[in-house]
């Protein structure tokens, strides 16, 4: 296999750094999306559950283009971020919002089970013994759920590193800018002669994806250590 | 420092109704499952918000749901010892010990860290994980974890419910050391007339969601008219203190001016005793037995008679070494023409005395 070409590489570097950026920043909204959905009952929840469930369900193009209905040149909130000096359409940080809102399911359903597993108990525990709400929640679930939050993280960033269809409705397929593996791997096939670039790309991809799944395996096994109380 | 509660609560089909004070000393909440003890002790710690109720501890309102008054758990400061321990895993057991410190005001009065591992005997353990523990070892380290908190009563449900009969001997004599040693109420909630007769200072006897009884461990137990575990669970409270320890094995305990005899205990001479006497293994006579192998013979006049539609009588005999219960028939009763004031004695057999029965 020979050297990946500059824009091969452009869209290895671009594909981590969406991924990476959609992961970080879905990942506290996911943790308190799915401890609301585990342990709160407020009206609206069905909604919620139905809304953070949407991506999962409905065609990649659909969410790509509801994104560019809200987020692009001419939605609502993409006018106001724009005024904000964010531009989201056409841009790298759309991607990083495609990525983030089609892994978020993912992300929600692992957190959500490992929330649904800690025994309520042990935090009635915590609080007879002076701590509060926050406290408990980060001296007694947070480390509870670990495994479930680093599975949740994984899957949500091999799904950002794959994601395609809301991607290129969303933001294009615009080389340096917006190209992220896949996309790339569609448009050397698009070309003559491209086939050698995509499946380098390709090999990149399950290399990533099968060192995600290991990665997400080992520590998973040293959380379950640390939580289980040998 | 005195724990006062008042609570109204529906509980199924059941309305729990209850009201009682618990003064220095451990306040055993006792009667058989489903009667409400568990909710009780769940809204003292702010676990369970009861719909009407008045909890105050010294001068400080927990609850008062005249006034809007609620504190939750974690400002109520009470150390809650549970029937399943509930040590968090991902703590090793010196983390766990120390859980509750940081939340502790400062300049608390905690015991001291190292009096409390001593006292618990829980110093090899410090380094390894609840899951590594046994049963009772848990137990004691759940124990710990509630006194290092800092709080300003113990409550304790049901702690040695999941424990068998060797396990439950560990926990009871820390229990007794703590009643001893530590100066808050301790609310203790069991259905065990035995952990009743070794702990309790002050009894209260909760029956369909109703106190029906209040009192000290000698006067409750040795009440024909309660028995929330029924008769065949009934049995009265000796007080006694240990005079000899003698070469064939038996101990010599006085009561009272009076000289019992039980199988030989642990406990050094001058220890104070209280020893739970089955109503089951006492006999009557009317006349002193003689030729008798039973080494303690109580003389004594009978204080109440209480029986039902059953074969079955219970019969108080004040004696001087205490009310002692018995459980006999109602023909026998009828037989020797027992009523209230006849003169009689009470026989015990020493090995009738369970070892869980006797406790320092």
């Amino acid at each position: 296999m020979a050297m990946l070409g500059p824009e091969e590489w452009q869209a290895v570097t671009l594909s981590l750094k969406v991924s990476t950026w959609a992961t970080l920043l879905s990942l506290p909204l996911a943790v308190l999306a799915a401890h609301a959905l585990a342990r709160w009952r407020f009206p609206g929840r069905t909604l919620l559950n139905g809304v953070v469930h949407l991506p999962l369900i409905m065609p990649p193009v659909v969410t790509g283009y509801v994104l560019l209905m809200v987020f692009g040149p001419s939605g609502s909130v993409g006018r106001a971020l724009q005024s904000l000096g964010l531009t989201l359409a056409f841009n790298w940080t759309g991607a990083a919002l495609a990525a983030a809102v089609m892994g978020f399911p993912l992300m929600v359903r692992a957190i959500r089970l490992s929330i649904e597993a800690v025994d309520p108990r042990l935090e009635q525990a915590a609080a007879t013994l002076g701590a509060s709400r926050a406290w408990i929640f980060v001296t007694v679930t947070l480390p509870l759920i670990l495994p479930g939050l680093i599975a949740g993280t994984i899957l949500g960033f091999a799904k950002a590193m794959g994601e395609f269809g809301a991607t290129i409705t969303f933001v294009s397929n615009i080389p340096g800018q917006t190209q992220t593996i896949p996309s790339a791997i569609y448009a050397f096939l698009q070309v003559p002669g491209g086939e050698t670039a995509a499946a380098r790309l390709v090999t990149i991809s399950i290399i990533l994806a099968l060192g995600a799944l290991l990665l997400s395996e080992s520590a998973a096994r040293w959380a379950a250590r640390r939580v289980g109380g040998q | 420092m005195k724990l006062a509660v008042e609570m109204h609560q529906p509980m199924g089909a059941l309305m729990l109704d209850v009201a009682f004070s618990a003064p220095p000393g451990v306040t055993v909440l006792f009667g058989r499952s489903g009667s409400g003890k568990t909710t009780v002790v769940n809204a003292v710690a702010g676990l369970v918000k009861p719909v009407r109720g008045r909890i105050s501890l010294g001068d400080q309102v927990l609850q008062d749901s005249g006034q809007g008054i609620w504190l939750p758990p974690h400002r109520r400061r009470l150390g809650y010892v549970f029937q399943d321990a509930r040590l968090f895993p991902h703590l090793s057991v010196h983390q766990n010990l120390v859980y509750g410190r940081r939340f502790a005001p400062r300049g608390s009065a905690a015991e001291p860290e190292a009096r409390v591992i001593e006292m618990l005997g829980i110093g090899p353990l410090l380094q390894r994980r609840p899951g590594a523990l046994s049963g009772g070892e848990r137990q004691r380290v759940a124990l710990g974890r509630a006194l290092l908190s800092a709080p300003r009563a113990i409550l304790a449900d049901e702690p040695l419910a999941a424990l068998d009969e060797a396990r439950k001997a560990e926990i009871l004599p820390y229990f007794e050391r703590l009643r001893d040693e530590v100066a808050i109420p301790i609310l203790y909630v069991t259905h065990s007339a035995a952990e009743v007769a070794r702990l309790a200072t002050t009894v209260v006897v909760l029956q369909d969601g109703r106190v029906v009884r209040q009192g000290t461990a000698a006067e409750v137990l040795s009440d024909p008219s309660v028995t929330p575990l029924g008769a065949r669970a009934a049995g009265a409270v000796l007080l006694g203190t240990v005079v000899a320890h003698h070469e064939d094995g038996l101990c010599e305990l006085d009561a009272h001016g009076v000289r019992l005899f039980l199988p030989g205990t642990v406990h050094p001479v001058g220890t104070a005793l209280r020893l739970r006497v089955a109503a089951q293994e006492v006999i009557l006579s009317r006349a002193r037995p003689e030729g008798l192998s039973a080494l303690n013979i109580l003389p004594g006049t009978v204080e109440q008679i209480r029986s039902g539609e059953g074969p079955g009588a219970l019969v108080s005999i004040r004696t001087q070494a205490g009310t002692v219960l018995a459980r006999i028939t109602r023909r026998s009763a009828a037989a020797l023409d027992l009523n209230v004031g006849t003169e009689c004695h009470a026989v015990i057999k020493s090995v009738a005395i369970a070892p869980e029965d006797v406790g320092g």
